[in-house]
């Protein structure tokens, strides 16, 4: 589990530490988190339908928040709860555009063990950063 | 936990953060608090009380309120007047839920007779009324007619007979936000909540049925104004907001300010999250009129949740609403911007105040609150864990001092994450009804995570904003059932 939830930066928020070797497995990670802090055993949710998703920025860390924001809204719009699958993050003059695939399945109350509902991704200590080889993000959630 | 040093007493329930305490503050930052309340204050709330201090146009003081908590951006308690002139706009200052709220509704029932049939009713309520992740709900709403609730709130809801006229006059501002503009809502923030009207969301949401037992009342006069006449008289109080429509329109607006903020606006902050524009600009204005959408949009839901529990009760008593005096109380809203007039520096000025986790508090005589609560003020409805009890009170005079401002909630003083660690949702659920208070909910996790002990105690904050003159106290309000997401 490459990330772990944080106790100490919002009393009444969910905040987590992701990482990974390279930026897009640090990506997975966020949205991993991001799974697990809706429903307490994310391998409850089957892959089964397919989505991609492709969002850009001029920075990684608002990259991070566009990503995540496009999965909570699909949480809404389409009932879907989503596993990473594959991140892809190409740069170019200065822009970032990631392309994920995900796989997943519409909520479904009887088998998903569901714990709090995600309104948004904060910018509020938000970061990004790579230190020592390893990708690093704080996430704050709004729930 | 060490207070910051330059924090300056004022009066037993004011204490004040100088415009020195850090680079960029503005105005000083006051937070209203005893000192219990204030020693249990977390070191982010100094911090961020400081930074919305910073923000271009601020009024007076910035204010944190006795349920002060961290949040993002403002701290949940967070009060801000901006002039309209010179001032900004923050989405930071109003929460991702707008027009998150409180709604009372009374019934001539008793404890006596709603606990023989206690269980039935809470199933029922559970059955009726969806809660929880991505839930949706039972009005069948195009997109199209969906802008219509976002232009008429409340109102949509009498047109479509989810409302009886009086709900109108007992909801904040009539359950309408004058000029609310879809245009300036983006299709996602659409097809994101156009089916969740009436519907409760998760976390900290819920509805609960509740007690006012006799040695509660603690302003009888007044608890009668507000229809509490009965002994163990039962009523329902919920808390939910705009769902995923308003936590849309704040993340695409907190992003769209980001980018104009300081290229366009020279604007500089602390936190990003406190992103804002000003108020009289072309994106201030657009937030501003996407945000009524929201506000009105969770008016909506809380009135339509109102017809689903008029027609759960009826069923279950075999009485109409009517006969069984299914009327509101009040309805509140605790994360929103508004333009009020409100007396500054002895002149009556229009000013934009943010409310984010605050509660409206007009006192006695004032305009903009029903006529039937002209002599004690509006009712003012602080909602606490579903242990432990809610809290009716009125506006008071004093809250001129906080752009007539009050508390919210009780404020939780211990992380999600910890106190599921505490507490195991089922053992708690068991314990809540060996004290008599059956729940129902979706999801056991989140239910550890709303257990009593990881909030603030509710007395303590109440009192608090009566010994502060925003409000004073009427009745503690007990809960016997809950349903929660």
């Amino acid at each position: 589990m490459p990330y772990k939830f944080l106790d100490d930066i919002a009393t009444a928020d969910v905040a987590f530490e992701a990482w990974g070797d390279t930026r897009e497995e640090l990506f997975a990670a966020g949205a991993d988190a991001l799974l697990h802090t809706m429903v307490h055993d994310p391998e409850a949710v089957e892959r089964r339908e397919e989505m991609t998703v492709t969002v850009e920025d001029d920075a990684l860390d608002l990259l991070l928040f566009s990503f995540l924001q496009e999965l909570v809204f699909l949480k809404d719009a389409r009932r879907l709860l989503l596993h990473p699958e594959r991140v892809r993050i190409a740069e170019n003059d200065g822009r970032y555009r990631l392309e994920s695939v995900l796989r997943g399945e519409r909520i479904d109350r009887q088998r998903h063990p569901l714990v709090v509902d995600v309104k948004a991704a904060t910018l509020h200590r938000l970061r990004v950063a790579c230190k020592s080889e390893i990708w690093r993000a704080v996430v704050v959630l709004d729930v | 936990m060490s207070l910051p040093p330059q924090l300056r007493r004022v009066s037993p329930t004011v204490w004040e953060l100088p415009v020195s305490y850090k680079d960029g503050m503005l105005v000083p930052a006051r937070i209203i608090a005893t000192e219990g309340l204030l020693a249990g204050m977390e070191a982010g709330v100094f911090e961020q009380a400081a930074n919305v201090a910073c923000l271009p146009g601020i009024l007076k003081y910035a204010f944190c309120m006795p349920d002060g908590h961290w949040g993002y951006g403002f701290p949940i308690g967070g009060v801000a007047a901006m002039d309209p002139a010179s001032g900004v706009i923050s989405p930071g200052g109003i929460g991702f839920d707008i027009n998150c709220g409180m709604r009372l509704v009374l019934t001539t029932l008793t404890e006596e007779e709603v606990r023989p049939r206690l269980h039935q009713l809470v199933d029922l309520m559970f059955a009726r009324i969806p809660t929880g992740v991505g839930c949706t709900g039972f009005v069948r709403c195009s997109r199209s007619e969906f802008r219509h609730v976002l232009e008429k709130g409340s109102r949509w809801c009498l047109e479509k007979g989810y409302a009886w006229p009086e709900d109108l006059e007992m909801t904040e501002e009539g359950g309408c936000f004058g000029g609310a503009d879809p245009d300036a809502v983006s299709d996602k923030a659409i097809e994101r909540g156009f089916d969740q009207i009436g519907t409760l969301g998760s976390g900290n949401h819920y509805c609960e049925i509740q007690v006012a037992r006799p040695e509660n009342i603690f302003d009888a006069a007044t608890a009668r104004a507000f229809g509490i006449t009965i002994p163990n008289q039962v009523v329902v109080m919920f808390h939910c907001g705009s769902r995923g429509f308003g936590h849309q329109v704040a993340t695409d607006y907190l992003q769209s300010f980001l980018r104009v903020m300081a290229t366009k606006y020279g604007i500089k902050l602390h936190d990003r999250e406190l992103a804002c524009a000003p108020f009289r600009s072309p994106e201030g204005q657009a937030y501003f009129a996407a945000m009524k959408c929201a506000v009105n949009m969770g008016f909506a839901n809380r009135q339509v949740i109102l017809h689903r529990l008029r027609e759960v009760f009826s069923q279950v008593f075999h009485r109409s609403p009517e006969d069984l005096g299914m009327r509101m109380v009040y309805d509140v809203a605790h994360n929103t911007a508004k333009l009020e007039h409100h007396t500054v520096d002895g002149r009556m000025k229009e000013v934009l105040v943010h409310r984010k986790g605050a509660t409206r508090s007009f006192g006695p005589g004032m305009a903009g609150i029903p006529e039937c609560y002209r002599e004690t003020g509006q009712p003012v409805i602080i909602g606490g864990s579903m242990e432990t009890g809610s809290y009716l009170l009125a506006g008071e005079a004093g809250a001129a001092a906080t752009f007539f401002t009050t508390a919210h909630g009780s404020g939780r003083t211990m992380s999600r994450h910890q106190a599921k660690k505490m507490v195991k949702g089922q053992k708690l659920l068991g314990e809540m009804e060996q004290r008599g208070i059956y729940v129902r909910t979706d999801s056991w996790g989140g239910l550890a995570e709303e257990a009593g002990f990881a909030y603030k105690d509710i007395d303590q904050v109440t009192a608090a904003t009566e010994e502060a003159g925003l409000s004073r106290r009427v009745v503690k309000l007990v809960p016997i059932g809950n349903i929660k997401g």
